[in-house]
């Protein structure tokens, strides 16, 4: 992750080692929604504002500074969704479970978005919304992939029969995701704008918008699992009472 | 076990004859809604095979499993000291081999109706490994969707996202075939195929276990 991120940290917090400022950062999410925060009106002030427009596509590319880091922040997520679904399936903890669940919900929610974002930018540059181009159609299985996972998560009735399933979903997809980047590729021609002779400041508008979905994804995410910890609490506790 | 499956449905014959059925009226209706609009069936034939294909086999692949549910056998195969990896290998070769006993019938019914030549060497091995994948992983996804709410939606909305490189593979590779290219200008897609073959059997068989712990 980046490193120059921890923006509204507080004084006497550097000095930590980082398992310590993990741990910290975890048990403190509302810092890292801080950051979020900073890093999200900055980024966007940077994106719309202070980059200088593209010469070739104009206007429209300032899309480019969300759609990127929200492709790269979703394909994370499945990241979390794999590992998480070995290390349930291998130590049998709810958490592992819940991390991978969450971080299906938000891909899920970013893909989504990394599309219709997508599709607003190619009608302009494009001419048309969807085309059947490869990285657009490894990001639609992908979705499909995500969509599947939900689905199956509400269509099993038993919480722990349904975490087992998805996490061999989640598996199983993630190793067919090589799969399918490498048969769209041998497909289509890809069709998304190389990376020309950029100036510095698109890199640094990217970095800055980067660094703010990485800090929502883990601020979203410990928060998602902070209130399924409370709520099985809530149900111990329950279940202590009626004795 | 794998007898076991085999001989279920030979008796009642009723899943490979609904199967065929599905595949023929699926070649038929592709057939009439192809006719009026495409300059050549020959472009869109192998997509056609394809789809009938996957159509039959998940249907085959949903009942396989049905079967068990209904008459609770799953649970007496699991209470036998029978290891996990067993009962996935013979329900994934009693799948590979009904996908194949209504692909015989599909694939010169296809030749015929399409007038494409694809009963040659060449196909029918493009054939065989895309159906050993699509029966390796739907093995797997059938015995998770028939323990679901909505068993007969979540079989193909599991399954044919997983399954689209192999759908990609299958169908490029019998099309360049059926165009008359030699074999080794599809090596890339029957590579594709293989990979997929050995990945979802490998992984497919480690993780049943973990479907089946509390079948039901």
């Amino acid at each position: 992750m980046n490193t120059a991120q921890p923006k509204g940290s507080g004084p006497g917090f550097m000095g930590l080692p980082p398992a310590r400022l993990i741990s910290y950062i975890y048990f403190h999410p509302e810092l890292l929604g801080l950051a979020a925060a900073v890093l999200w009106i900055v980024g966007l002030y940077l994106a719309l504002i202070w980059a200088p427009v593209d010469l070739l596509q104009g206007e429209p590319y300032r899309i480019f500074y969300l759609h990127l880091p929200m492709a790269l922040a979703a394909y994370l997520s499945f990241i979390v969704v794999f590992i998480g679904g070995i290390l349930y399936l291998w130590k049998r903890k709810r958490l592992f479970d819940v991390w991978a669940r969450s971080a299906a919900e938000v891909g899920l929610l970013f893909l989504t978005l990394v599309i219709v974002s997508g599709g607003i930018w190619g009608q302009a540059t494009w001419g048309t919304f969807w085309a059947w181009e490869p990285r657009l159609t490894f990001t639609f299985i992908l979705w499909l992939i995500f969509v599947a996972y939900v689905m199956l998560r509400q269509t099993v009735k038993d919480q722990e029969q349904g975490a087992r399933y998805a996490a061999v979903l989640g598996i199983i997809g993630f190793l067919d995701m090589p799969m399918v980047f490498l048969s769209v590729y041998l497909t289509d021609r890809d069709l998304h704008p190389e990376p020309r002779e950029l100036p510095p400041e698109v890199w640094t508008v990217t970095w800055v918008t980067f660094a703010a979905f990485m800090a929502l994804l883990a601020y979203i995410l410990i928060q998602r699992v902070r209130i399924e910890q409370s709520r099985e609490e809530l149900e111990e506790l329950r279940a202590s009472l009626e004795e | 076990m794998l007898w076991k499956d085999v001989v279920i449905e030979l008796r009642t014959k009723d899943s490979l004859a609904a199967m065929l059925m599905f595949g023929i009226l699926a070649l038929t209706i592709f057939n009439f809604a192809f006719e009026l609009r495409a300059d050549s069936l020959l472009l869109v034939a192998p997509g056609v095979l394809w789809v009938a294909i996957l159509f039959a086999g998940i249907l085959g692949l949903g009942r396989s499993y049905s079967h068990e549910r209904e008459r609770g056998s799953m649970e007496g195969i699991l209470l036998c000291p029978v290891d996990r990896g067993a009962v996935y290998l013979s329900k994934f070769l009693a799948n590979l081999l009904f996908i194949g006993l209504s692909e015989v019938f599909l694939v010169p019914a296809f030749s015929e109706f399409f007038d494409v030549d694809a009963l040659r060497g060449t196909v029918i091995a493009v054939i065989i490994l895309g159906t050993v994948g699509f029966a390796a992983v739907g093995a797997l996804f059938g015995a998770m969707a028939v323990n679901t709410r909505a068993r007969e939606v979540m079989l193909p909305v599991l399954l044919l996202p997983i399954l689209v490189p192999l759908v990609i593979a299958s169908v490029k590779a019998t099309g360049l075939l059926l165009d008359g290219e030699p074999w080794r200008e599809i090596r890339a897609w029957a590579t594709i195929l293989i990979v997929f073959d050995v990945v979802s059997l490998v992984v497919s068989y480690i993780v049943y276990e973990y479907v089946l712990e509390d079948w039901g």
